[in-house]
């Protein structure tokens, strides 16, 4: 670095901590040979550099409905993940923007016996909102509300793996699996697994008092969340409050943030994103994720259970085609991995599926099944723009002599009577932080979302050996070769990754983003800052 | 007896009627649509177990009948019972609580509409009468009409776009909760208002117009024309007494309308009123609150056609004082 660099720097540090004043800086810059407008942005993004306290922040996100509730076991939409996650609660555990597990409420956690021990230990002296301590009773009583027999949290699916959950004096919980599992903290940052204080084993989630970052000042579900800054939280948080619309219309969010009424907004409409992008104060949100949206063939069900016809659909489909009219650009073509590559063991399988009608229609040739018609279930439940990807889909297939058929199915009760059901039909997944969970939720035989109905034997015993292996290298290529099953043999078409894509004002300041769930992995109103 | 007393008591009687038919109609419906509210709010987490442990929670697990026969027990003694939504935890939100203040956004948007677009298209509809086929007449005419046949989402983007983003003068949210004085109140709900306002006044304005040149060509319209009566003070003193029935039927409509049919303007500008509510329980199917509001929107309609049927009778003396 050179000396006019550190001075910079020195100059850009004392700016965003207030020391040194626009006039100062834009001297100093410009004496340095910078032009007026290069100094001025230099400034600005300087200002918004160093995270201060106060200001309320104002969002508008895309989803909410008036049936939403406080108990975090109903917690399914963009309005409420967050919720668990960085404003009223506060899980054990946190994810990082390097997509790594790092402690919260927790103050560390240590594998045992192979790791089908896990022991955690408790940050001493954090309080909820009403002012009780937080013990070890009451992370059990949490756990216990989300595993119990009774429980229709989604997240006991998450942690189908725990034996037992006990308290082992007031600052350690003990964690006993059925089998070893190495990633087993990434599981707890799950978002409905935020932290409750709890009475006789049972956790009190009806006032939404938690230990996280925000006290709930009302909430109006279906419409708005207020929530004040809680003095006596652990970690850090910049806010003096916060505001959360939900606004569904996708128009009208796009007015709220354009009329200067709320600082965010999530899901832009990406057919006027170009003018959206150039708003004034505007940045784009514009962040790719784990999540995609995906094709799942039943792999039982004819013509499917042929592996060349499931290949050779996967020729027959011009992947960038899609994500170029479906995505307006805004993501990337999917290579039959569920994984994304910021996932840790993610590989890029080999052969890269790319438009091949002809490949197509050879792979066919030897299946013996030239001139193969399907029906594909179709939906805007699905994903955003469904059924028109499913169009776009026939129209691809035709080239390699597949027929497909559209049955365009009603948005109304998708998933209960299409996803999972139908043989060929759309989904959408949101992701998880680690190969493991995704590939045991999605793909493992026996997962009550295994939407492939695949069962290699190859993968599943693979996938089990993965989980309780501790040596990296060795664990490394278990996945790998689980990736390449998934890629060669699986059901699952990937059709692409869907971006992220909202509109920000430059009055927030930001870090880096999380890219494993929308709104900076749901921690927005915790990391962000009032520039 | 009285025939308004008569009319009064019958309608009531019948009211009662369709309000249980409405109540039956819509259970069947809702039980019949495909999906349940623990896989509508599982969504795509919903897996047999977490299913059936939500359905045991909330009582779903018990047969439709069953379920009926008590919800309509309760809605006899003043009960209209509870929210499926976090009817697991200790706080419980009745429907009551869930739809008063939604009811009361939709009631105080619908009055401000209706305060300005009622007598507004009937001074309009009577100067279009009495200068029939004038330039003002097809001026009124073509505007009113277009913005009835303008899609409402689309007025009110336009409404939005140029009095709440290129001119700040309005919000572009009208987000309004308990906490908001009447004056703010009035300020954000000025644009859905206006946006209604115009979707209805063609409608009221053509029928008071129609409604008054039908009297026109009347021989009692030319006997006053002939005897010298003023064209304008035989409209207003002799066309419109009798114009009264026809007006008020469509007015009861319009204003039916303004409290049943306007979810697309809430969701439009966000305003929390009772037809999002609606919309949002039945696509989540619960049960209680999509019945409390049907009730509520054929009572409306109900209480308002006999309101209309009221006034034609009032204001018609054969039918008044029947020989």
């Amino acid at each position: 670095m050179t000396e006019f660099e550190m001075k910079m720097k020195a100059a850009q540090k004392a700016v965003g901590l207030g020391k040194l004043s626009r006039r100062d800086f834009m001297q100093f810059a410009m004496a340095s040979g910078m032009t007026l407008s290069a100094a001025s942005m230099l400034f600005a993004s300087a200002a918004r550099a160093e995270p201060k306290q106060g200001g309320v922040f104002k969002a508008a996100v895309g989803h909410g409905q008036t049936t939403d509730s406080l108990d975090p076991a109903t917690w399914s939409n963009g309005f409420t993940f967050a919720w668990g996650k960085s404003v009223m609660g506060a899980p054990l555990v946190q994810i990082n923007q390097k997509n790594e597990v790092v402690p919260h409420v927790a103050e560390s956690f240590e594998p045992a016996d192979g790791a089908t021990k896990w022991v955690i230990k408790l940050r001493k002296g954090i309080t909820f909102h009403n002012g009780k301590t937080l013990t070890a009773d009451d992370v059990v009583a949490t756990i216990n509300y989300h595993i119990g027999p009774d429980s229709k949290s989604p997240a006991k699916g998450v942690l189908s793996g725990v034996k037992s959950v006990k308290a082992d004096g007031p600052d350690t919980v003990v964690f006993e699996l059925n089998g070893g599992n190495a990633d087993f903290p990434y599981l707890l940052s799950d978002y409905h697994l935020a932290m409750y204080p709890s009475e006789g084993g049972k956790i009190q989630w009806d006032k939404g008092i938690g230990a996280g970052p925000y006290v709930l000042k009302s909430l109006e579900p279906g419409v708005k969340l207020v929530a004040e800054r809680n003095p006596n939280y652990f970690g850090k948080t910049w806010f003096d409050g916060i505001e959360v619309l939900s606004i569904i219309d996708v128009a009208a969010r796009t007015n709220a943030y354009l009329s200067g009424e709320v600082h965010f907004i999530d899901r832009a409409d990406l057919k006027t994103i170009d003018m959206l992008k150039n708003a004034p104060d505007t940045e784009l949100y514009n962040v790719s994720g784990f999540a995609h949206y995906t094709a799942p063939m039943h792999c039982d069900t004819a013509p499917f259970d042929k592996v060349e016809v499931r290949q050779a659909l996967k020729w027959a489909i011009n992947r960038q085609d899609l994500v170029d009219k479906v995505l307006y650009g805004y993501g990337s073509p999917g290579n039959d991995n569920p994984l994304s590559p910021a996932i840790k063991y993610a590989i890029q399988a080999e052969p890269v599926y790319s438009y091949d009608p002809e490949k197509a229609k050879s792979l066919l040739k030897k299946a013996g099944m030239e001139n193969l018609k399907v029906d594909l279930s179709a939906s805007d439940a699905a994903f955003p723009g469904g059924v028109d990807a499913a169009v776009l889909m026939a129209d691809h297939a035709k080239a390699a002599g597949i027929e497909i058929n559209v049955v365009r199915e009603p948005n109304d009760g998708y998933w209960d009577n299409v996803w999972l059901k139908k043989p060929w039909s759309l989904c959408y997944w949101g992701g998880r932080p680690t190969a493991d969970a995704f590939l045991s939720i999605s793909l493992a035989a026996d997962a009550a979302w295994n939407d492939t109905r695949w069962k290699n034997p190859r993968f599943n015993e693979l996938l089990v050996a993965a989980r309780a292996e501790t040596d990296e290298a060795k664990r490394q290529a278990m996945y790998a070769e689980c990736q390449q099953l998934v890629h060669d043999d699986g059901g699952q078409v990937v059709l692409m990754f869907n971006n992220y894509v909202g509109a920000l004002s430059t009055k927030i300041g930001h870090d880096a983003y999380n890219s494993d769930f929308d709104h900076d992995g749901g921690f927005m109103y915790e990391r962000w800052w009032m520039a | 007896m009285h025939p308004v007393l008569r009319t009064v008591l019958q309608r009531l009687g019948l009211g009662v009627l369709t309000l249980f038919v409405v109540s039956v109609v819509i259970f069947a419906s809702l039980e019949m649509l495909p999906g349940g509210f623990a896989e509508a709010i599982l969504g795509q987490g919903a897996t047999p177990e977490t299913v059936a442990a939500f359905n045991r929670e909330i009582g779903l697990d018990r047969p439709a009948t069953v379920r009926y026969v008590e919800w309509i027990g309760n809605i006899f003694r003043g009960d209209f019972g509870y929210s499926y939504a976090g009817l697991g935890g200790s706080i419980k939100r009745s429907v009551t609580d869930l739809i008063a203040p939604r009811l009361y956004n939709t009631f105080f948007l619908a009055i401000m509409t209706a305060i300005v677009a009622v007598p507004l298209s009937l001074i309009l509809g009577i100067l279009a009468a009495l200068y029939r086929n004038s330039w003002y007449d097809r001026i009124v005419n073509s505007v009113t009409l277009t913005t009835i046949a303008t899609p409402e989402f689309f007025i009110a983007y336009l409404l939005m776009f140029f009095f709440a983003i290129r001119n700040k003068w309005f919000y572009s949210l009208s987000t309004v909760s308990d906490t908001t004085d009447f004056i703010e109140h009035i300020y954000r709900a000025a644009l859905p208002a206006i946006t209604l306002m115009l979707v209805i006044v063609a409608h009221m304005m053509r029928m008071t117009r129609a409604a008054l040149i039908n009297l026109l060509a009347s021989p009692y319209m030319e006997m006053a024309q002939l005897k010298g009566v003023p064209r304008r003070e035989a409209i207003i003193k002799h066309a419109l007494p009798n114009a009264w029935a026809p007006i008020a039927t469509v007015i009861a409509f319009n204003l039916a309308y303004l409290v049943v049919g306007v979810v697309v303007v809430e969701v439009v500008y966000v305003y929390p009123g009772i037809g999002q509510l609606m919309v949002d329980s039945v696509s989540s199917r619960d049960m209680p609150v999509v019945q409390a509001c049907a009730l509520i929107f054929a009572a409306t309609y109900i209480f308002l056609n006999l309101l209309a049927d009221i006034i034609s009778i009032v204001t018609n003396p054969r039918l008044l004082h029947p020989k």
